[in-house]
């Protein structure tokens, strides 16, 4: 056990964690939330709704199919926006955080 | 000790390919019928089984030509399965010399690369229901195939946002050590064991017979060699091979499956001359698809329908999905269960840093998603190029349509291409079951080496040579143990095994290692509270719901036969009697009719008490009220005083190094 003991109390107590805990809860849980109701509005929406799923937007490809289709594409724009922000604010906030505590 | 190894590996591998040349005879024997009889649930797709079974009335549909048969060519096809098992071999003896301590054989040391573990993660997840099940739910029901397929993506957004980093910085090799960080150890290590071994057990299970069902159907291989065959695999990738071999072989089948999915994709395609539009088009003005849905919609509600009406139809909700609850249940299960799925939590251990966990995630979300895309395309396209009625004529439940697609679509280029490409998908399939089966294996075997043995049995105390020993011993055991419960379970019921391992791990796991990491009070008993009730709902809801077998339910159906068939007889002219079909299927029904009147349900039930087939939407807030509420029955102060450690370790990653260097 001869590794660096860190006072964990305190280093949660620092302003400069308290400010990367709270950008990083408000964007994951917020995410979070946005992209499970647009998701479950998937089934909801064909369970309850088929008339709008029906209609046809480009030849014979209705709104229900560009509405599921569409999910992947939100999915995958969420994961890369994260990332960014992931990478250029949270990171740097740790870095700065953990380079000055060792 | 490695030269012993390979040939170990290569006498296995030998004995393995010359079992199942073996067998042609047996095969041309079987009745051509025989591979539509039995339907093939590839697991994962719980509602394939119970898909309402639309009987082809060959009378007044446009029938396709001929009765179709799936028919892989044995030498290619195993020519290919060999090449698979001498490249996964090498992989496996190449990665035994590198597994030397416990970090070795649990997470490759943590020396995977970001990119390497986003395949990965898509190797461990998409099983051959993903490969075979979805496709096969569009070719016959369209539009809700393609809904269906959403959820399995969408879940990974959990995963990425709330589970992969802060596991990564606060876990070490299993659930275990992110439960039993602040809490008292022993209890909570050995309930987070089980809970590890039954969701990865239902989930080998559905696998397993999914395996020997699926090897049977494509090469004639019999049920109990092909489960063996693929268990000796198993068993041989994780016992010597450990985290470095089971990722390689998921890598290796991930790269497979893409490659497989993106030529058949082109394929169909270019049918349209790569016009999306087209081609949507092509499938609402096919004759056999308009009369295949017209057909379904007429029994179901007595509407008639116009041909381009019921085309249109296809690509609309509601063919096949018909409880919209069932389906938000699902979707709960899904978004959360995945995130408490034992055999991919791990595999975040396997990279060195949180922002290696977060790259791995998103490549694997781009991975799975672009192959459910393509998913339609090959739906859609088995539809119109092979119709449904001759899907219907392989498969029932359409698992086959996408394999048929490839032999058909091959051979419109040229015969031996057909050969080919159907032979690569049936080797994709293999691969597919491999490296899924490894995952779950090597799981379980950490739950019981790691956290049961090492931290329960010895205190935490065992030196590096104990705890691999214990692993690859436990390892063992696990495949064993899942071979013979793959043998014995061939005519068991599997499709409700997938929806379980689904619900225990959203409704258990989840909601203990959520509040683990988030929550400053949660302590061990809320953990305790959490896993058991959460475990015990899903598992109790799932015994009574309508996944089951209601032997009633099939004296009622077998009733309907009856009563049809006698009415027959009746109005045949005096003397004449039933044709030979008729009258089987009348012996059948009565013989299915005396063996079920009396039967009730394994749980003593004559229909079913819950009425969905997943449980999630009850018992994930189950799972949430009891963790919660055993927390605040026992308040522990050291539990809460801890909080700080686990949350600022979590968010940046500090004292990690110690988990990795041990």
């Amino acid at each position: 056990m001869a590794e660096k003991q860190y006072d964990w109390a305190k280093i949660a107590k620092d302003p400069r964690f308290i400010e990367l805990h709270h950008k990083k809860t408000a964007f994951l849980f917020g995410w979070w939330i946005f992209s499970t109701v647009y998701y479950f509005l998937l089934p909801i929406g064909a369970a309850y709704a088929p008339g709008l799923f029906k209609i046809k937007i480009i030849s014979v490809i209705n709104l229900g199919y560009l509405f599921a289709l569409s999910q992947f594409f939100v999915s995958w724009a969420l994961a890369l926006y994260y990332a960014k922000v992931a990478n250029n604010d949270f990171d740097r906030l740790t870095k700065q955080l953990v380079d000055e505590l060792q | 000790m490695t030269f012993k190894k390979i040939i170990i590996a290569t006498t296995l591998a030998l004995s393995l390919a010359a079992a199942a040349f073996a067998e042609p005879a047996k095969d041309a024997a079987a009745p051509g019928a025989a591979p539509a009889v039995s339907a093939p649930a590839p697991a994962g797709a719980p509602a394939v089984a119970a898909a309402p079974a639309v009987a082809p009335t060959p009378a007044a549909a446009p029938a396709p030509e001929k009765k179709r048969e799936l028919k892989a060519n044995k030498a290619i096809t195993l020519t290919m399965f060999a090449l698979i098992i001498g490249i996964t071999m090498c992989v496996v003896v190449w990665a035994a010399k590198q597994t030397k301590t416990a970090a070795d054989f649990y997470t490759a040391g943590g020396g995977i690369t970001g990119t390497q573990n986003g395949w990965a993660i898509a190797g461990d997840y998409m099983s051959a229901a993903s490969f075979l099940g979805i496709s096969g739910l569009i070719s016959l029901y369209g539009y809700d195939g393609f809904m269906y397929s959403v959820g399995w993506l969408v879940a990974y957004i959990t995963v990425l946002l709330i589970i992969a980093e802060p596991c990564r910085n606060a876990g070490k090799y299993t659930l275990g050590d992110i439960l039993a960080f602040r809490t008292n150890p022993k209890p909570v290590r050995a309930l987070a064991a089980l809970s590890t071994v039954a969701v990865s057990t239902f989930y080998l299970t559905a696998q397993m017979v999914g395996a020997g069902k699926l090897m049977a159907l494509l090469i004639g291989v019999p049920y109990k060699s092909a489960i063996i065959g693929v268990g000796i695999l198993m068993v041989l990738y994780v016992v010597f091979g450990g985290m470095t071999a089971t990722t390689w072989v998921q890598i290796i089948k991930a790269g497979l499956l893409m490659s497989g999915a993106a030529l058949l994709s082109v394929l169909v395609l270019m049918k349209s001359n790569f016009n999306i539009i087209a081609f949507f088009e092509s499938v609402v003005n096919n004759p056999f698809i308009q009369d295949h849905v017209s057909k379904m919609v007429l029994k179901d509600t007595g509407a008639i329908m116009s041909g381009t009406e019921a085309g249109q139809r296809f690509l609309e909700p509601g063919l096949f999905l018909k409880n919209p609850l069932d389906q938000i249940s699902l979707g709960m299960a899904l978004v959360l269960g995945t995130a408490g799925m034992p055999h991919i939590l791990m595999r975040f251990f396997t990279v060195p840093t949180a922002q290696a966990a977060r790259k791995s995630c998103i490549i694997a979300m781009f991975i799975i998603g672009s192959f459910y895309v393509l998913t339609t395309l090959l739906g859609f396209g088995a539809a119109v190029n092979l119709t449904p009625q001759g899907i219907m004529q392989v498969d029932k439940g359409g698992n086959m349509a996408t394999l048929i697609l490839a032999q058909q679509l091959g051979a419109d280029i040229a015969p031996v291409l057909g050969d080919i490409f159907l032979a690569f998908l049936c080797s994709v399939a293999f691969a597919t079951i491999l490296a899924v089966v490894s995952g779950l294996v090597l799981a379980a075997s950490a739950a019981i080496a790691h956290d049961i043995y090492v931290n329960v049995i010895k205190d935490g105390h065992a030196d590096q040579h104990e705890q691999v020993m214990a692993a690859r011993i436990t390892s063992f055991v696990v495949g064993a143990v899942g071979i013979a419960i793959g043998l014995m379970a061939e005519k068991a019921n599997v499709a409700h095994l997938v929806a379980l391992a689904f619900a225990v791990a959203s409704s258990g796991n989840l909601p203990v290692v959520f509040l683990s990491l988030f929550w400053r009070k949660f302590n061990t008993a809320g953990v305790v509270s959490g896993l058991v009730v959460g475990t015990i709902a899903s598992i109790g809801l799932v015994m009574v719901s309508p996944n089951m077998t209601y032997p009633k339910k099939v004296a009622a159906g077998a009733q309907n036969v009856i009563t049809a068939m006698e009415k027959k007889q009746a109005e045949l002219p005096a003397g004449a009697s039933l044709s030979e079909l008729d009258a089987k299927a009348l012996a059948t029904a009565k013989a299915d009719y005396e063996k079920n009147k009396d039967g009730k349900s394994m749980m003593g039930l004559d229909k079913p008490l819950f009425n969905l087939k997943n449980p999630g939407i009850l018992s994930i807030p189950l799972g949430f009220i009891a963790a919660i509420l055993g927390t605040l029955l026992f308040p522990s102060k050291r539990s809460e005083e801890m909080f700080d450690e686990i949350y600022v370790r979590q968010n940046t990653g500090l004292g990690m190094a110690k988990a990795i260097d041990h």
